[in-house]
């Protein structure tokens, strides 16, 4: 199955009734997925915004009214999202986003890179706040993580972005979709009216200076629970490990290319691949600096990602590194040889300085 | 004896922070009024905009979630694609309705989303201290526009409910205004009606109501009136722009 669509249809299963979006290239398919699939299940909602910013605040207001609700978009596009998805995270209503990156900045190209990693990471939007980006790296991955990306956005009352490219939209592979677990999230937050009862306000605004500081420490408080609770990253080949790669989503799957030919070549290289990228797993990387001493971030940006390794690792282990912004994708061979080229045995990885 | 002035149900008991003279008081009261006697309060939804009104949700006594500035119709459309059989409605100014959130409401619109938007037009912008707003009048004196504005550097007031009623999606649009006894009852209809059509399932309803900002005017609020009826009602005719469903019942009510 496409990629794309993969993500689609996991939304679908895992109780996904609200859709909005505007047409970009290369995440389209999704969008024609959910009109197509919405249509068919009860309570669906599809709507094709007028604008990147149209369809945000669109997902603003079903979230509240208690829609599992999905935007998805593509780098220019989720530029223009910004201003929703920070007023998702100040009035803490759950909501996924779905950022197939392009080439950038401007414009861009369609071509796959991880130019976005900061914007993703660290907020996007105005403001004191995070999103929790997840960085699937296969069609199998792309349909569990978009499943927990809803449950994440509800445990946590934020929104959840899925943060891939254009490779893995387009691409095709088997899928098995996992049962999806029962929504979990109290009526209370949902927004329909007040009945009989007390009637109810969603805002971010508040001008009370030490309420607006009290709201910021709530939202901070619960940046940190995440923090401890949810980073999560794969090994590959690491037990034996001289060398880690750090790499993720398409970067991670040239890694595993890149891996094979090193250790063929006598180099025991393995990969740390974070699946969380914010929250970044920190603690486990430096964990694994105990035994392995040289590192290789390999990204499609000119660094990015490299700065949260350099924060769990710098003084711990030696860091390398190897990227090629949007445009070009990279090969294996190409990732080898600059790692052949960079580590040395008995000196180690050269560091990026 | 009998009761004829209270403050509505759907109305807290918080002390408006609007300006004396001002229409928002006026509007809010009135769509509180027709909530309650529509008895709606329980299932309507309120989207408040950026700008003077946005503190809205501190005065109605229903549900209310902000948006961002012009993003009301987007954000009220989520809701009521959700939850149809709910009255959802956004409150808009001029700024938040006709200069950033133009392409949000012009599609709500034209979508014919079944909500509908009070829009307060008052020409300028209020809460950020009466910069020119693209319904101010041509020669209106602003703190953006401190010779007056200027069509050939500003551009034109922009008419909004002349534009909507073009759209095939839209049902009903009236522009009102509240500076007199008169008006406020006329406007009060017009709110109600929109309000019905919504319950009805009509589709998008808008009612324009032209209002007095004697602070950022710089005029008393009898000064402010007048000056409705005296130049903003040149360029923002008062009436009925738009009645399909009473343009129907007309229709359907002669004999063949």
């Amino acid at each position: 199955m496409q990629g794309n669509k993969v993500i689609g249809e996991a939304a679908i299963r895992a109780g996904c009734r609200f859709y909005a979006g505007y047409p970009i290239t290369p995440q389209n398919e999704l969008p024609e997925y959910m009109a197509e699939r919405l249509r068919l299940v009860e309570g669906g909602v599809f709507i094709q915004s007028e604008s990147e910013i149209a369809a945000i605040h669109m997902v603003v207001g079903a979230s509240a009214a208690g829609a599992r609700s999905m935007t998805s978009s593509s780098s220019p596009g989720i530029s223009l999202k910004q201003e929703g998805i920070s007023s998702l995270a100040a009035c803490q209503l759950p909501a996924v986003i779905v950022n197939m990156m392009r080439g950038g900045p401007g414009l861009g190209n369609i071509s796959p890179a991880q130019g976005d990693y900061f914007q993703a990471t660290r907020g996007g939007g105005h403001g004191d706040y995070r999103v929790i980006v997840l960085g699937p790296a296969t069609a199998q991955e792309l349909a569990d993580l978009t499943m927990d990306a809803f449950d994440l956005a509800d445990r946590y009352r934020s929104p959840v972005m899925i943060l891939a490219d254009g490779m893995m939209g387009q691409m095709m592979e088997p899928v098995i979709f996992k049962e999806p677990k029962p929504r979990v999230y109290p009526e209370n937050y949902i927004m329909k009216g007040a009945g009989s009862g007390k009637s109810k306000i969603i805002r971010g605004l508040i001008l009370d200076p030490l309420e607006m500081e009290e709201h910021n420490w709530t939202l901070e408080r619960k940046y940190r629970v995440i923090s401890q609770q949810e980073p999560r990253h794969e090994l590959y080949r690491a037990d034996d490990a001289e060398l880690i790669l750090i790499a993720y989503g398409t970067g991670a799957r040239i890694a595993k290319g890149a891996i094979k030919r090193l250790r063929e070549a006598g180099i025991r290289a393995g990969l740390f691949r974070p699946i969380t990228l914010w929250p970044f797993p920190t603690n486990d990387l430096r964990d694994l600096a105990k035994s392995v001493k040289n590192y290789l971030v390999f990204e499609l940006s000119t660094g990015q990602m490299l700065e949260d390794v350099r924060l769990a690792l710098q003084g711990y282990a030696r860091i390398g590194f190897h990227g090629r912004p949007g445009g070009v994708v990279p090969t294996p061979v190409e990732l080898a040889n600059v790692v052949m080229r960079q580590y040395d045995r008995k000196q180690g990885i050269i560091e990026h300085n | 004896m009998k009761k004829v002035f209270g403050r509505p149900k759907s109305m807290k008991s918080n002390i408006f922070h609007y300006c004396a003279g001002c229409g928002h008081s006026i509007a809010h009261r009135l769509i509180a009024e027709v909530i309650d006697e529509m008895g709606i309060q329980g299932i309507t939804i309120g989207v408040p905009p950026a700008g003077c009104a946005v503190l809205a949700y501190n005065y109605f006594d229903i549900d209310m979630i902000e948006a961002q500035h012009g993003r009301g119709p987007a954000t009220a459309t989520g809701i009521k694609r959700v939850l149809p059989d709910r009255i959802v409605f956004s409150y808009q100014g001029d700024g938040d309705l006709a200069a950033i959130g133009i392409a949000e409401s012009f599609h709500a619109a034209n979508r014919g989303e079944n909500i509908t938007v009070v829009f307060i037009n008052n020409a300028v912008y209020g809460m950020t201290g009466g910069q020119m707003a693209p319904t101010s009048m041509l020669g209106q004196k602003t703190t953006t526009s401190p010779t007056g504005r200027k069509p050939i550097l500003d551009g034109h007031p922009v008419q909004v409910s002349e534009v909507f009623s073009l759209l095939p999606g839209t049902t009903y649009i009236e522009r009102c205004t509240v500076n007199s006894p008169a008006s406020i009852l006329k406007a009060k209809k017009a709110i109600r009606k929109a309000f019905q059509y919504q319950v009805e399932g009509l589709g998008f309803s808008l009612v324009e109501i032209l209002s007095p900002c004697p602070t950022n005017w710089k005029m008393t609020p009898t000064e402010a009136c007048q000056w409705i009826d005296e130049v903003m009602n040149k360029v923002f005719p008062l009436g009925v722009l738009k009645d399909i469903p009473a343009g129907e019942k007309k229709e359907s009510g002669k004999k063949p």
